[in-house]
Order: C-alpha cells, then sequence, then structure tokens
C-alpha cells in the first residue's frame, strides 16, 4: 500500500492498465475455449446427441485436451502458399477481437479503478475500425493459400464485409444522437439513467444484430467457411496451430461482438433495479457488476450458438441483397426518424 | 411437370415466422431424450443369429467336441484358423478316440467373421457367437488359442451325444486304462 502511494498517476496508470490487461486475457482465453464447449454441448442437444462428455467431469476438460491436441498436431504448411501471408493471416484474424475487447466497460469500479482497459472517447469509433481489420485476416488467408477453395472464401468474406459493415456502422448512429457521446461508458450513464437502447431503438439492435452474425462469420452468414461448397473455406489449407488461432478468432470476435452489443443494447453491466445501475462502491458490488455483464454477455453467446444449429446458410446474393437494399436504407430510415424526433421535442 | 412455386406472403417474406418454427424445433428438440448410445457402458442387443468372432465351444460334458479335422483351416478365406493336430500322443481321458487339437488358433486380425468354419465343421464344434468388438494391446495377443477360444465359446448342447458310445466302443476294446 505504501508503494501503491508512492507511484505517480502515470506510473499507478501503467500498472493497473497492464494488470487489467492480464487479467482479462486470463479470463478470455478459457471464456474462448469454454464457449467452443459450450457450442459442442448445446449443437449436439439440439441434435438429439449428448456431445463431448468424456474428458473429466462432465466433459468439462475437452476444451483442454482439444488445446492439447492443437498444440502437438503436425503444423504443415502446402508447398503451393505465399509463405509469408500465410504465416501472417491467422494472427491478423486472431488480433482484433483481443483489441476490441480493450474499450469495453466490463464493470463499474473496482476498489478506485474503471472496470475498462482504455476509456477512449472515440470508443464505438474504435471498435469498428478494428473490428473491420479482422477481415483482412480472412481475404489474406484466401489469398495466401493459393487455391480455389480459400480463394473463393477470401473472395466471399470480402463482399460480405462490404455489405453488412455499412448497414452495422448505419445502425449505431441513432444511438449516438442520443447518448449524445462516443464514449461507451457514457453509453452506458445514459441507459442507466432512462431505458436501455434496445427498448428505445429495436429496429437499430436487430440490424446490428444481424451485422453482427455476418462480421463474425456465423451462420446463418458463415460463406467464407460453408463447409458443404467451399471444403472449409478461407483456412481450408490450415491445420495445427495455425487453424486454432482462426478457430479462436472466430470466437473472440463473437465474445468481442456480443459484448459490443452488451454496451450499447442491454446497458453494459447495469441493471435497472435494486440499484445495481450506479457504479460500486464496495468490492463486492464491483465484482457484481462484473457479474452481471458476464451474464448478458452468456446470453448473447447463447443467442449466437443456437442460431448456428437452427437456420441454413443464407445464399451469396441474398445475403448482399440483405445488407445493400434491406439494412442500409432501414439504417438510414432509423437516422432520419431519430433526427426528427429529437429536432421536435428539442426544439418544443 | 413444372411445379408451380407459391409466392410468398408479405409476413412470410419478412423472415419472422421461419425463425419462430426454427426456433420452436431447436427447442423442442434440445429438451428431447438423446439417442446418444454410451458404448462401452451401454451396448446394444446382438440379435439371434449373429455373426460375431468365432469360438470353440465343448459338449455338455465339458470334452472339446473339434477332432482337428482341418476342413475349417482349409476353407478359411484369409487364412485365420491354424490347426496343430495332437499326433500319436494317447489322451488316456477320451479313449484316443477322436483327435483333440494340440492348439487351435484364431488369428482374429485376419477373421473376417464370415462363417464358413461354422458351416463347413462336421462336428458341430465352432460357432461364429455375439463378440464383435474384440482388443488387444498387441498382434500376439490377438492370436486366440484353444483355451481361450474354449473358454470364451461355452457349452453346445450335443442331442447326439457320440462321445458316450465312443467311450464305450473303447472301453469295451480295453483302449482306456
Amino acid at each position: 500500500m505504501e508503494l501503491l502511494s508512492e507511484t505517480s498517476t502515470l506510473q499507478s496508470i501503467l500498472l493497473f492498465g497492464l494488470l487489467k490487461v492480464v487479467l482479462v486475457i486470463a479470463v478470455l482465453m478459457p471464456m474462448i475455449s469454454y464457449s467452443v464447449m459450450a457450442e459442442r454441448r448445446i449443437c449436439a442437444a439440439i441434435q438429439d446427441r449428448i456431445g463431448p462428455n468424456r474428458v473429466g467431469p462432465f466433459g468439462l476438460l475437452q476444451p483442454i485436451a482439444d488445446g492439447l491436441k492443437f498444440l502437438l498436431k503436425e503444423d504443415f504448411t502446402p508447398h503451393h502458399v505465399r509463405k509469408v501471408y500465410f504465416w501472417l493471416a491467422p494472427a491478423v484474424s486472431m488480433i482484433p477481437p483481443f483489441l476490441t475487447i480493450a474499450v469495453i466497460p466490463f464493470g463499474s469500479t473496482l476498489g478506485s479503478q474503471n472496470m475498462v482497459i482504455a476509456n477512449l472517447n472515440v470508443g464505438i469509433l474504435f471498435t469498428f475500425s478494428v473490428v473491420s481489420l479482422g477481415v483482412y485476416g480472412i481475404v489474406l488467408a484466401g489469398y495466401a493459400s493459393n487455391s480455389k477453395y480459400p480463394f473463393l472464401g477470401g473472395i466471399r468474406a470480402s463482399a460480405q464485409m462490404i455489405s453488412y459493415e455499412i448497414a452495422m456502422g448505419m445502425s449505431v448512429v441513432p444511438l449516438f444522437m442520443l447518448v449524445g457521446d462516443l464514449n461507451l461508458g457514457k453509453v452506458i450513464a445514459y441507459q442507466a439513467s432512462g431505458a436501455w437502447l434496445i427498448f428505445k431503438q429495436p429496429l437499430a439492435f436487430v440490424i446490428f444484430l444481424v451485422a453482427a452474425f455476418a462480421e463474425t462469420n456465423r451462420l446463418p452468414f458463415d460463406l467464407p467457411e460453408s463447409e458443404t461448397e467451399l471444403v472449409s473455406g478461407y483456412h481450408t489449407e490450415y491445420s495445427s496451430m495455425k487453424f486454432a488461432l482462426f478457430f479462436l478468432g472466430e470466437y473472440a470476435a463473437m465474445i468481442s461482438i456480443s459484448a459490443l452489443m452488451v454496451t450499447l443494447f442491454l446497458g453494459g453491466w447495469t441493471l435497472p433495479f435494486w440499484g445495481l445501475a450506479a457504479p460500486a462502491s464496495s468490492l463486492i458490488g464491483g465484482l457484481i457488476h462484473i457479474g452481471i455483464f458476464l451474464v448478458k454477455l452468456g446470453l448473447f453467446m447463447g443467442l449466437f450458438i443456437w442460431i448456428r444449429w437452427m437456420l441454413p446458410r443464407f445464399r451469396y446474393d441474398q445475403l448482399m441483397d440483405l445488407g445493400w437494399r434491406r439494412f442500409l436504407p432501414l439504417a438510414l430510415l432509423n437516422i432520419v426518424v431519430t433526427a426528427a424526433f429529437l429536432w421536435f421535442f428539442q426544439s418544443n | 411437370m413444372i411445379v408451380q412455386r407459391k409466392a410468398l406472403s408479405w409476413w412470410e417474406r419478412l423472415y419472422i415466422p421461419a425463425l419462430l418454427s426454427g426456433f420452436r424445433v431447436t427447442l423442442r428438440h434440445f429438451f428431447k431424450k438423446k439417442v446418444t448410445m454410451q458404448y462401452p457402458e451401454e451396448r446394444w442387443v446382438v440379435p439371434e443369429g449373429y455373426r460375431g468372432a468365432p469360438y470353440l465351444v465343448k459338449d455338455q460334458d465339458e470334452r472339446t467336441k473339434c477332432v482337428s479335422c482341418q476342413l475349417c483351416e482349409f476353407v478359411c478365406p484369409p487364412k485365420a484358423i491354424k490347426i496343430t493336430p495332437p499326433g500319436p500322443t494317447v489322451n488316456h481321458s477320451t479313449g484316443n478316440v477322436e483327435k483333440e487339437p494340440a492348439d487351435f488358433e484364431i488369428n482374429m486380425l485376419r477373421c473376417i467373421f464370415c462363417g464358413y468354419c461354422q458351416e463347413v465343421c462336421p462336428e458341430e464344434a465352432i460357432f461364429l457367437q455375439k463378440d464383435y468388438s474384440l482388443t488387444g494391446e498387441s498382434r500376439e495377443e490377438m492370436i486366440y488359442h484353444k483355451d481361450k477360444l474354449l473358454d470364451l465359446g461355452g457349452v453346445h448342447q450335443d442331442g447326439i451325444k457320440k462321445w458316450e458310445k465312443k467311450l464305450k466302443d473303447a472301453e469295451a476294446q480295453g483302449m482306456t486304462s
């Protein structure tokens, strides 16, 4: 404690910043592997099966066995690939989801610290710019693999990204017109003071949700991967740990986009009752807030997984039609309506 | 024949009814009884007449029925069976009226469970039984010898009781001591 009081502001920012980064990574990595586990169990249940239940009690050690398997597998690089990009692509698809987590407030306060790694004033712009980098990993993988199926997967990924990114960006504009700030912490404070934005902007939520599925390449929009026609799309040529990075990247993207949706539409770490809307004053309160955030996150993850085993894959042109001709006009309309609403009420 | 595709109504084109029915179906299956059989603990009931691994049988008097005729060895398509006949040594307990094999090997790695041995056996001494999953840690372990085959085979009720008659004949001729 004496040591802490002696440190300067910069030092304490560095120290606690680093501590938070380590903590978030330490929580995030098991979350990713256990969401894979959850996916397998839920999918099994939907298909009238039991799923992996052999490794450890209830199969709970299965992710560890899987990870070990990926580490020990032969890392095979086909001779026809473009080596540099081939090695670069998995990393590029893995990093953006992790960067996104950095600006998400995952709790109120713990002691004197805000439970957010980087409290950026342009939080949402940062997340959008970083999230859209994720597609480069896939496109790069498609290009580097230098064979037909990954190539088609890469092309699909880029077309899909173009179709959805705009609708996604447009769908959240009304939110920030209401809040009047781009900082995600302010968005949560706004929701805590009134109703959650899912109730104020249901249309924006629907568009964002659908775009999130496309963004994370999850079914019904997993066109870059589509096992049925493209073998396994962009990661056809990948094996071992490089494949595992794509795999983890996909689930990390799901987690980060779920966290973003929780923050934007479901009031982040707040609950509107039992006085849980205000920042915590005690350590336990802070932990409860983190717990609330994780539960909401889990709900979205469950939705992601459930939808995957429910809906068939969209066709290539249907997806672009949905993005350009349905959701973009709807999102623009939503902006106009919200603007008119605000203008009408603020001018009175 | 040309099947006219029905135009979707406005409500159907919204995709919401499809979503809802999808949720209904997946939710129903989620809580349904699972069909997975957890294999080593649960096993399916092997039907009558199933052709599993071939084992040697004994009759109700605990006598080995095989007489080393080597027909099964001859007919076996993958050459999985190897019989070592007893040679000239006399087995006094049976009166040496029939040749009980000194050793009877079935290489279960080669066996294709075709059932020719059972079909060809004149003594009804070998039967395809209900075992379908044979395991071992080495190739040697997968070669089943006479004792093991007899243990696994069990008893086959023999209506003819050939041995009893043979033993009486042998005693009458003074061949047992």
